[in-house]
């Protein structure tokens, strides 16, 4: 075994002069990769180690819990609990029939609750792990899939209300609803960009976290999740017909739509697909721009 | 961090690699001139933000087999100097190439859980030292061996006395096979029976290590994992070469 520990032995104390490769260092090494490759690794190597960030996820579920005695259970409760009083109100307030009224409440608490936990804790999501990051060299996108995935745990723990809402209203359900399965995958995809931009955008930029939650609340009020679009689109009042057709200029929207439609058994609208994958591609697109040119330095900004 | 298929062999080597820190929340500081050279690295006041030279012009070449200790003062860069070896900090400027799969052991508690159980953490720990689920099963009972601990295993770490987390974190530090070892100071906090025991481990994991860099102020403990050593001064390195030559220089100018 041939030491050598580089730079000139024997204790020249020159500060790191220039050191030819000792001993035939067949040099393979990895060198200074390519910022588009290694943006690209992050990612994938990310992807490999999945056990990891599926164990963390399902700890941070019960770790939320622990020493309760129901446990995560709580999730599907609260969300029960919001969703019951909301409709009651609303269905009030709006005239509407419970039986309607609740299951689009519910359903858009569901989706938005995925929508707005994947913005929330993506705009901390290396802040909140300044200590992984800085004592082990994993790649940045392990804190990303352990978000969403994390989410999405919480998606399918409120989906357990679903289902016993379907028991109690029961919806007209087709096989071809099952494409509110690929459009949850498409939202997970669009979540983990998300988290993926603003976790380094906000790690530089403290004072943008605060303002991100800011707007995620308010765009709970302008997504239709307690007010149903479709009734005002066909309101008898034209001005607030005219004026309902401006929530289509809120890209969350069709991210909810794409879910809760056939969750509730209406059928697909395209246009909701389209901006959908527009907005996946592009954002995508510049997710990987950022990553490309800032991933190195989120280690140096926590 | 990157095992590359084709280069099987275990290497770290930088060139010129710089750490430069942004310190974003500092711009109207009154100390800055007085505070560069005193400890630390270098306090860049110039620039817009002050930037922060912990690590300056680093060139070295470990290979397998190197088992290299590093000495310096506090804030001399020594931690700093692990992180960019493992791939945590990349260099602002210059080169570093890390050949091999790290396993980093800067701070024993990190990632562990105090609500969950020891077990559990054991677990979760492995994971994060890039071993994997099954290997972690394989060797749990091993750790619960050395750490001693026995039922306390099901209690949640919360419950545990400080000897006890190390007793825990030490038993799965020491239980993997890391290609690139890089142990910070600080493992001594130990009971002195617990220790010696832990020291056999300590040196079959080196053993097992393809290359080890280890911090430490413990000259008992360098001399007893280390062949070769490196002196690290205001970021910069000081002195590299046989550990005694490296350690009686560093003693001399007063360390």
């Amino acid at each position: 075994m041939t030491t050598v520990a580089g730079g000139p032995a024997g204790g020249s104390g020159a500060p790191g002069g220039a050191v030819g490769s000792v001993t035939g260092m067949s040099s393979v090494a990895v060198g200074q990769k390519r910022p588009w490759k290694a943006a690209l690794d992050d990612l994938a190597d990310g992807w490999k180690q999945r056990e990891l960030w599926g164990h963390l996820g399902w700890q941070d579920i019960r770790q939320r819990y622990r020493r309760s005695v129901l446990g995560p259970i709580w999730i599907s409760i609260t969300m029960a609990v919001t969703a019951v009083a909301l409709g009651i109100l609303y269905a009030g307030l709006f005239n509407n029939d419970l039986s309607v009224q609740l299951p689009y409440i519910l359903v858009g608490f569901i989706v938005w609750g995925f929508i707005s936990g994947c913005i929330g804790e993506g705009a901390e999501v290396f802040i909140a792990n300044e200590g992984l990051i800085k004592h082990l060299p994993a790649p940045l996108s392990v804190h990303v899939y352990r978000l969403v995935w994390r989410q999405s745990l919480f998606f399918l723990h409120n989906l357990v209300v679903y289902v016993v809402m379907l028991v109690i209203f029961p919806q007209p359900l087709r096989w071809t609803d099952l494409t509110a399965v690929p459009a949850f995958l498409l939202l997970a995809v669009n979540g983990a960009w998300v988290a993926l931009l603003l976790g380094i955008i906000t790690t530089r930029f403290r004072d943008l976290t605060p303002i991100t939650q800011s707007i995620v609340q308010l765009s709970f009020f302008l997504t239709p999740i307690v007010w149903i679009y479709d009734d005002l689109l066909n309101s008898p009042n034209p001005a607030v017909a005219e004026r309902a057709r401006l929530a289509e200029l809120n890209p969350f929207l069709h991210f909810v739509e794409i879910i809760r439609r056939p969750m509730l058994g209406e059928p697909q609208n395209l246009t909701n697909w389209v901006v959908v994958l527009v907005i996946t591609v592009v954002g995508w697109a510049l997710t990987m721009l950022v990553l490309r040119r800032f991933r190195s330095r989120v280690s140096y900004w926590v | 961090m990157t095992v590359t298929e084709t280069a099987r062999h275990v290497s770290i080597s930088t060139e010129g690699a710089c750490v430069d820190f942004p310190i974003f929340d500092a711009k109207s500081r009154s100390l800055k001139k007085t505070v560069a050279g005193l400890v630390g690295g270098n306090i860049d006041s110039g620039a817009k933000v002050p930037i922060i030279e912990a690590l300056k012009d680093i060139t070295l070449h470990l290979e397998h087999g190197a088992r290299v200790g590093l000495v310096g003062h506090n804030g001399a860069g020594k931690s700093t100097l692990l992180r960019l070896l493992s791939g945590i900090y990349e260099p602002t400027r210059g080169r570093a190439a890390i050949n091999g799969r790290v396993a980093p052991v800067f701070d024993l508690g990190v990632g562990m859980d105090p609500e969950i159980s020891g077990l559990e953490n054991i677990m979760i720990r492995g994971l994060f030292l890039g071993m994997t689920r099954k290997q972690m099963e394989s060797r749990v009972d091993d750790i619960a061996d050395f750490t001693e601990l026995g039922d306390f295993l099901r209690m949640p770490l919360r419950t545990y006395s400080t000897g006890m987390r190390v007793r825990l974190a030490l038993g799965v530090v020491t239980s993997i096979d890391p290609e690139i070892l890089l142990l910070d100071e600080g493992i001594g906090a130990v009971d002195a029976a617990f220790l010696e025991k832990s020291k056999k481990r300590l040196s079959e994991l080196v053993e097992r290590s393809g290359l080890l860099v280890f911090a430490s102020h413990s000259d008992e403990f360098l001399r007893e994992l280390c062949d070769t050593a490196l002196w690290m001064e205001h970021g910069q390195i000081k002195q590299q070469g046989p550990l005694e030559d490296v350690l009686r220089a560093y003693k001399g100018a007063g360390g």
